[in-house]
């Protein structure tokens, strides 16, 4: 448990690496551009975006492998030859990491922005602009718990459909935020895709139907 | 007091490296009165004892576990080796608590005191002034105050060594008791009334003086000599910030980054050379068998060896309860910088010093084993300073914060791989501080217009 506990720190450590690199990625595109077209602004941010959510998929995928190995090694080291943790373990001990670091650095700048003296939309924006950022910035972070479970499992039993679906509900859930401020058109979906890929997740996890009847009935798995 | 400490110690040591120092102090739940450790010790120690660990600034010792595990004859690599990538895991996760909490009691005081922010002046080991016209000018004065300021501590550092060579113990101890004195009582005293102000708290003299006599005087009693290990750790943090938090206001900006750089690199240099002053120190102590300075050093589990003999004790709770040792009477001098001129001054000390601690219990036929690492106070104090000063930075960015603290805790962990690697003790400034400094100045400029510019259409990656 305690292992567990201070292995959130790696994902988010590279979760903040792929930020790293997408934002000097689109830095300096917005050096080379022209500043004061803002339709071209518009665009590269998009770009930014998009570009972004391939990068982390790419460092999911680079910390897979790191995990991978790592546990190989612990593997061979142990006295039955099982490592200490499962991949499942892992893989959502990752999307944990990615999930809260992701969601950290969405909220919080938003949140010490909440305490001080000021009215939301005040300039024509919407008035439920932190109501919504919270919402999102939830789903975000279970979402990527959900998707690393689906990926790393993926790549493990060579599913390339989890794989290819995790990518691209990714860019779906980000495109979709480019609606925003309409945001049936973002927060719905978000939160229909999030509940469809936990249930995914869930099923991949092995876990069942009865198992949660057997949850919700608090009965005892014989 | 030496001469007795050193009889008392008994370490435990696998590979040449420093660590664990098992020092059985006579705790203050041993039953026994006073006790003649040594004999306990000799029946105590398996493996070959050898040196005491010293949790020399900027080391990072590693203990060996599985050292004592050779005497009982399970001395087997990969034991050893998945033991050391357990208790490797172990060990991150009991520093990386007090570490954070540190950072965060500095970044909390940074966001909510106005005062550390506030610009009244230098100190005098920084002299020149960072109000210059051009930025050449001001790189250059702050390149200056870096130099100054590390030619300080280069000096303190090898006075340190030459008074602990020449064993003069009591002026060392001397040292030390003042500089925690004027942390306890008159940094602490400063810091409140900030905090008072800033929270518009109506406060008297009277109480507020017996506020700090408590605080000061149990500090003093836990941390120089002995105490519950929670209430010493905690102590330390305290101080730690409270050093962080005079350095932050008192460095200017560039020759803070600066320093911070050529910290780190000094920090290499004196753990791992040679002829570095810190190795010296820490090869001295381990000739002499002699333990750690205490007062200087985090140290997670203090754990001394009971004796044998008194079954009745449940070896287990005395090795996560004992106390922080009596027999420590050389202590560490940390030296800090005061800002208050004219005092003894004291050069700050980068104390990285990671060292297992390694103990062996014995509990009927078995010996179980408890590891703890130590790192040392300047550690501490420097990271703290680099979260606090991206804290308190231009911007005011949370992420930017969140991404230092995020990059100085791995390189706590990779610090602490490499030491379950080499087994010997490392500098903990290096990696960590340029991580730390890599992803502040990575974040400010890069990172911080992309998210703004996100938050701002509310977009999300």
């Amino acid at each position: 448990m305690k292992v567990l506990s201070a292995a959130v720190l790696k994902p988010a450590f590279f979760w903040l690496l792929s930020l790293l690199l997408s934002s000097l990625v689109w830095f300096i595109a917005v050096k080379a551009s022209n500043e004061k077209d803002a339709e071209l602004q518009k665009s590269l941010i998009i770009f930014g975006v998009m570009f972004s959510v391939l990068l982390q998929e790419v460092f999911r995928f680079a910390y897979y492998k790191l995990l991978r190995k790592a546990n190989e090694g612990l593997a061979a080291l142990s006295e039955d030859g099982k490592s200490p943790l499962s991949v499942q373990q892992m893989a959502y001990v990752a999307g944990l990491g990615f999930g809260i670091m992701s969601g950290a650095f969405s909220v919080v700048n938003i949140l010490a922005g909440s305490v001080g003296p000021g009215t939301v939309g005040i300039f024509r924006d919407s008035q439920y602009y932190f109501l919504t950022s919270a919402f999102m910035t939830m789903a975000i972070i279970l979402l990527h718990t959900f998707w690393s479970v689906l990926f790393f499992d993926g790549f493990e039993n060579k599913r390339w459909v989890a794989v290819v679906a995790v990518i691209a509900t990714h860019l779906l859930v980000s495109g979709l935020t480019f609606l925003n401020p309409v945001y049936e058109g973002s927060l719905i979906p978000a939160f229909v895709i999030m509940v469809l890929m936990a249930a995914w997740a869930y099923f991949t996890a092995g876990g069942s139907l009865q198992n949660l009847q057997h949850f919700f009935m608090c009965k005892e798995n014989k | 007091m030496i001469s007795s400490d050193s009889e008392d110690e008994l370490y435990t040591e696998r590979t040449a490296l420093m660590s664990a120092n098992a020092s059985t102090a006579p705790s203050y739940q041993d039953r026994d009165g006073a006790p003649s450790p040594t004999n306990v010790q000799a029946n105590r120690r398996r493996s070959a004892a050898r040196r005491p660990a010293n949790p020399v600034e900027g080391r990072v010792g590693a203990e060996g576990g599985p050292a004592s595990r050779d005497g009982g004859g399970e001395g087997e690599e990969e034991e050893e080796e998945e033991l050391i990538l357990k208790y490797g895991a172990k060990h991150v996760i009991m520093l990386f608590v007090p570490v954070t909490l540190c950072m965060a009691v500095v970044v909390v005081t940074i966001k909510s005191v106005s005062f550390y922010t506030e610009k009244d002046g230098q100190l005098i080991y920084t002299p020149f002034t960072e109000d210059t016209d051009s930025v050449g000018r001001r790189l250059l004065n702050s390149i200056l105050n870096t130099l100054i300021m590390i030619s300080v501590i280069v000096v303190m550092t090898i006075i340190l060594v030459l008074l602990y060579k020449y064993r003069c113990y009591k002026f060392i101890h001397g040292w030390l008791i003042l500089s925690s004195l004027l942390l306890l009582f008159l940094f602490t005293y400063i810091y409140l009334g900030e905090v008072f102000k800033t929270y518009n708290v109506a406060m008297d003299y009277p109480t507020l003086i017996l506020i700090i006599w408590n605080f000061g005087a149990v500090g003093m009693v836990c941390i120089h000599w002995k105490g519950p290990l929670q209430l010493q750790q905690a102590y330390l943090i305290m101080i730690s910030a409270l050093m962080a938090l005079v350095f932050i206001k008192y460095l200017p900006e560039w020759s803070a980054w600066v320093i911070l750089g050529a910290i780190s690199v000094y920090d290499l240099i004196a753990v791992l050379c040679p002829k570095g002053p810190l190795r010296m120190l820490v090869e001295t102590a381990q000739e002499r068998n002699e333990p750690i300075f205490p007062a200087l050093i985090y140290s997670s589990t203090m754990v001394w060896l009971v004796s044998m003999a008194k079954r009745d004790v449940d070896t287990e709770e005395h090795l996560s309860k004992t106390c922080n040792a009596d027999n420590y009477p050389e202590v560490e001098v940390e030296a800090n910088n005061h800002a208050v001129q004219g005092l003894a001054d004291v050069s700050d000390m980068p104390q990285t010093q990671i060292q297992g601690v390694h103990h062996s219990a014995a509990g009927g036929e078995e010996l179980e084993e408890e590891k703890g690492v130590k790192l040392g106070l300047g550690d501490f104090i420097f990271y703290s300073v680099l979260v606090g000063k991206a804290a308190a930075g231009a911007s005011g960015d949370w992420n930017t914060t969140l991404a230092c603290f995020i990059a100085i805790l791995i390189g706590l962990c990779l610090t602490l791989l490499l030491l379950a690697v080499f087994k010997k003790a490392l500098p903990a400034l290096p990696i960590s501080i340029t991580f730390g400094l890599v992803f502040y100045f990575s974040t400010d400029n890069l990172v911080r217009p992309f998210m703004d510019t996100l938050a701002s259409h509310q977009f999300y990656i």
